[in-house]
């Protein structure tokens, strides 16, 4: 009797309680982005908010079920569900649908079902297993290839898929590789890949390459052991070569959509009347959710009173946008706080997986907060404009049966995990 | 170190997030306004426009419904521009101009495509409206003037501009508002105010349906109808008789200070400046430089007073102890100051005291009292600021401060007027013109009938105004409270007397009408123009001022005829045929009447653009034409209207 009641406490309760938080508020934006203004039907499965009702709870069911199976199962079929959900990514191809340009879902008579929202959890089995081994060490190339192959098998199918955003979310793999000990040098080329190339952009080529050489100068003549002028002219030249292939890839190479997108981002467009354009045609959605945060100040129009949420002025307001929502009819009070509980679920989940005993609980621990928060940080950072448009939907929190399940089961596996930390020896 | 990177790049990223939200919602967002919300359709409802009546209570101004076709150019679809042009009778170009011009205005804001549609085209429009997505009909009202009479006094309502919408929100683009006359200084009134229902829209600018159930929506509140001093039938017949003359008639009754008639000619008709084909209209009367019919000569016009200016200058006199009233001085056929010399009309030798110097209206007289006013503390200095303190209380030479649209100060100078002529000495023969209204004096005609209204009152005048009641509302007091001149009530009454004698035996006598004793003082006033550059002398204008009966006055007027040579030959008969109609509503003195619609100025008003060397007063011929039957025909309707 005793044992039974301890093991069910065993459970992280502040990670659970978070996860409904996220999950009750982000339905009653749902409820207020989807509702036509007629009487309210929660059960007539016809409206988005309807639906999301039953899926949250079904997922409460997917809750018990996740939580009920043995933890070692995981640990231990880690592979074969790996490839299991493999398979599903390259069934699409064959069985799939296409939504909106992506053909990445199942029809399933009564609903759809991406895979690639499942995959994302098994990845990060794969990869906890993978590093777990005591023969892998990733300080070794070889075995980052490998790790590195596991990561990409999914991102690939996911992006021949024509789903961008999905394939994006597999870049929160660098966290845990640098936290299980992936070379510093990694880091280092990804921050200066993304500097030099936003600069590039943004300042043009002469700027950055006048940029890099000082720095590299300042940098060597700061030194007090003087190296070899082979690694600073090193640097220079191959940052420089990099800055013209962005400027080629963003001329030539990348499709239109994304062009106007970056040029938005960076704010490159400086003529007035392709602005106007620009805020009709391409830049429209981030225009109007914009403004349909801006426009809830600081306390918001209060649920249900959103008039630009009421008018649909938003498209996809209740997946990708739903912030928007937050934003309009709860203000800064509202997003602050959505804000704030994203980030105290991502440093709880963090936190415990510090604490785990098995390398493999933490590896897929931190998996799963390196998730989290590319969805969160790409979502959020996206719809204020703050970050590229890419299309993925804000965890728990976006309308979407696949989406919600694919973090339920991926945030309450490691709730399981983490429960059986003290068995682990 | 390597467990910390996540960590931080979550926190680094909420609070850039927090930052971001702050910033939009809360340092550049706009405290929420309905009103600024463009999820929200505004549809705003026009009152009725107040009605204006005349002080008989016949209706001058109703209202009548005007269609306008309005463009929010985000919202077009391609359509058959062809047949839209023919249903709106406007060609492809303009079309396309419009278009761009609603284009600039802005992408989602309502522009005015084409305004003021007549009833019929909007009937068959109206069927077709729905092709044309981005398009709709905007209802609203338009005045309807029942007579011909007026326009000067009543204004019109016209758009507002940018710089009206810019200062008063109350204003929206294609809205109405009121341009001259009464219809701008009343237009708070007038207009009511517009009611507004708030509709939801959708991203496609549909509507979804009322916002909130229509809990904020507005009723429209009905503008307020007016009654206005101005009688009708009396303005309508100085219309008449100022047609082929320019100059201002203004005619207030002393008692209350309210407007009678006012009337500048020429004038036009106000049903021109409705609907449509306003702006055309329009551009003509404002572009008509000569004539000038938007100018308001009875408020606008500032002229030398010329002769009627010697009464307060006899008034002053006695008030200062200059002169008395059994003093008489010496004429010989004008004034010798200095070496100069001033003429004057009268037969050498003849003696006059103040009463017979205004029936002669004789120079000499009020050029030696004007000296002694400014003398008497033996400096001229001081003399001449009392001098204008006086004037000033009669309400020359500032601003009346009453509810008409336009006006005019005047001038009456003061010793600071002259300091930079005069910078060191001041003599009182500097400015001796200024004693019978010449020289640096100026005023309008609705001031020196207001002068002439404060004389029959001997001593104070109620400021002139238009408004004589609002329905449901009280006229400003300060149109019901005297304000007194400078003058002893008794100094008025030798001054009354000469000007009866103007009329008894003088300069005006045979303007007499059987049974009112009128009162009056004629005026002739030299004035200049440059032609090429050249200072040239026109035919002098032709004033008069008078008012009736000399007992109990119920009638105050000045005349201004431009170029009508001496006083009594236009306006002195239009002052005697307008005091006769509104005494006793007939004509006896259809003679007056018939030589006031035979005889035109118009040649006369011809020639400084005729480019010819020409004549003015003696050498010029008067110009007699045929009654205008067609003229007569519009009174005539006019006052069957009335």
């Amino acid at each position: 009797m005793l044992r039974e009641t301890d093991r069910h406490f065993k459970f992280d309760w502040i990670t659970i309680i978070l996860f409904f938080i996220l999950v009750g508020f982000g339905w009653l934006n749902i409820l207020s982005a989807s509702h036509t203004g007629e009487t309210l039907d929660y059960f007539n499965f016809q409206d988005p908010y309807s639906k999301q009702l039953i899926f949250i709870l079904l997922s409460i069911v997917l809750i018990i079920v996740t939580l009920s199976i043995d933890s070692k199962f995981y640990e231990r079929f880690s592979g074969i569900i790996y490839i299991v959900s493999l398979l599903s990514l390259a069934g699409v191809f064959i069985f799939g649908k296409t939504i909106n340009g992506s053909t990445s879902w199942y029809n399933l008579g009564i609903m759809t079902f991406q895979p690639s929202e499942f995959a994302k959890a098994a990845t990060g089995l794969a990869v906890a297993k993978y590093i777990s081994d005591l023969h892998t060490d990733i300080k070794y190339f070889k075995d980052q290839i490998k790790v590195f192959a596991i990561i990409a098998v999914p991102a690939i199918l996911i992006l021949l898929q024509n789903d961008t955003g999905s394939t994006l979310v597999y870049a929160s793999f660098f966290f845990v590789l640098y936290r299980e000990g992936l070379p510093t040098l990694y880091l280092i080329i990804a921050l200066l890949v993304i500097v030099i190339g936003m600069f590039t952009l943004k300042f043009g080529i002469t700027i950055t390459a006048i940029i890099v050489v000082l720095s590299v100068i300042a940098h060597y003549f700061t030194r007090r052991k003087k190296p070899s002028l082979f690694k600073p002219l090193f640097i220079i030249m191959v940052s420089i070569l990099f800055s013209f292939v962005v400027r080629y890839a963003y001329n030539n190479v990348i499709p239109f959509h994304q062009k106007d997108r970056i040029s938005i981002w960076l704010r490159l467009e400086k003529d007035p009347a392709e602005l106007r354009k620009m805020r009709q045609t391409v830049a429209y959605n981030l225009n109007e959710s914009e403004k349909a945060i801006s426009s809830g100040g600081f306390s918001g129009k209060g649920f249900l009173e959103g008039t630009r949420t009421t008018g649909k002025f938003v498209p996809e307001q209740h997946t990708d946008y739903i912030f928007s929502t937050v934003g309009e009819e709860w203000g800064f009070i509202g997003t602050f706080g959505v804000v704030i509980v994203f980030v105290l679920l991502i440093i709880r989940i963090l936190h415990l997986s510090e604490l785990q005993k098995s390398q493999f609980s933490r590896v897929y621990g931190y998996s799963v907060a390196s998730i989290f928060f590319i969805h969160f940080m790409i979502n959020i950072g996206m719809v204020m404009g703050l970050i590229p448009t890419i299309g993925i939907p804000l965890p728990l929190f976006s309308y979407g049966g696949s989406g919600l399940w694919g973090f339920t089961i991926l945030l309450f596996i490691f709730v399981k995990l983490d429960s059986n930390r003290i068995n682990e020896w | 170190m390597r467990q910390f990177l996540l960590f931080i790049s979550v926190v680094i990223v909420g609070l850039l997030f927090t930052a971001r939200l702050f910033y939009l919602q809360v340092y550049a967002s706009d405290s929420y306004s309905l009103y600024e919300d463009n999820a929200i359709r505004k549809v705003f409802k026009y009152p009725k426009r107040g009605f204006v009546y005349d002080r008989n209570g016949e209706l001058l101004v109703a209202n009548q419904p005007s269609y306008d076709v309005m463009v929010i150019p985000r919202e077009v679809k391609p359509l058959d521009t062809l047949e839209f042009c023919q249903l709106l009778k406007i060609d492809k170009e303009q079309f396309k101009k419009q278009f761009e011009k609603a284009k600039n205005y802005s992408y989602r804001l309502p522009y005015v495509f084409v305004s003021q549609l007549s009833k019929e085209d909007y009937a068959i429009l109206q069927e077709k409206m729905r092709k044309y997505e981005g398009f709709y009909i905007q209802k609203r009202s338009l005045r309807q003037y029942e007579t011909t009479i007026g326009a000067n006094v009543l204004g019109d309502i016209g758009e507002v501009n940018n710089a009206i919408i810019n200062k008063d929100p109350y204003y929206k683009m294609g809205d109405l508002i009121g341009k001259q006359g009464v219809e701008s200084s009343y237009e708070n009134i007038l207009r009511g105010k517009k009611g507004i229902e708030f509709i939801q829209k959708d991203r496609f600018n549909r509507n979804i349906g009322p916002y909130k159930n229509g809990e904020y929506d507005t009723v429209p509140k009905p503008g307020k109808d007016i009654t206005i001093t101005i009688d009708a039938k009396l303005q309508a017949y100085g219309e008449l008789l100022m047609q082929n003359k320019r100059g201002g008639v203004i005619a207030i009754e002393p008692q209350t200070g309210e407007i009678l008639a006012m009337i500048s000619a020429p004038t036009y008709d106000p049903n021109s400046l409705v609907g449509r084909k306003r702006s055309k209209n329009f551009t003509k009367l404002y572009y008509d430089t000569i004539a000038k019919p938007l100018f308001n000569r009875s408020l606008q016009g500032v002229y030398e007073p010329g002769s009627p200016f010697k009464l307060l200058t006899g008034l002053i006199a006695l008030q200062e102890g200059a002169i008395d009233t059994s003093e008489k001085i010496t004429c010989y056929r004008g004034y010798k100051y200095g070496n100069r010399f001033m003429k004057c009309h009268c037969v050498s030798g003849t003696r006059n005291d103040i009463v017979s110097a205004i029936e002669k209206s004789c120079n000499a007289y009020f050029a030696s009292t004007y000296r002694r006013i400014l003398d008497k503390n033996g400096n001229a200095s001081t003399g001449i600021d009392r001098w204008s303190e006086h004037l000033k209380s009669f309400g020359l030479g500032a601003f009346l401060n009453n509810d008409l649209s336009v006006g005019q100060p005047g001038r009456i100078p003061d010793r600071k007027y002259y300091s930079r002529i005069y910078p060191n000495t001041f003599y009182s023969t500097y400015t001796i013109s200024n004693s019978i209204g010449q020289g640096e004096v100026a005023t309008t005609p609705i001031q020196l009938a207001n002068m002439v209204a404060a004389i029959a009152n001997k001593g104070y005048y109620f400021t002139p105004h238009i408004i004589k009641s609002i329905s449901g509302d009280t006229i400003p007091s300060k149109y019901k409270t005297p304000n007194y001149t400078t003058i002893d009530k008794k100094h008025f009454d030798p001054v009354i007397e000469g000007m009866y004698e103007v009329y008894n035996k003088g300069t005006a006598s045979f303007l007499k009408v059987d049974g009112i004793d009128i009162c009056g003082k004629t005026g002739t006033v030299e004035n200049f123009t440059k032609i090429d550059g050249v200072r040239t002398q026109l035919t002098d204008h032709s004033i008069f001022v008078a008012f009736a009966p000399k007992d109990n006055p119920k009638i105050a007027i000045a005349v201004f005829v431009e170029n009508g040579y001496w006083g009594s030959r236009f306006a002195g008969k239009i002052a005697s045929l307008m005091i006769e109609k509104h005494i006793k509503g007939e004509i006896s003195r259809t003679d007056l009447e018939h030589w006031l619609l035979t005889h035109s100025l118009e040649n006369e008003y011809a020639k400084p653009q005729s480019g010819q060397p020409f004549g003015i007063n003696r050498q010029s011929q008067l110009q007699v034409v045929p009654i205008d039957k067609q003229a007569l025909q519009i009174y005539q309707d006019n006052n069957k209207k009335l």
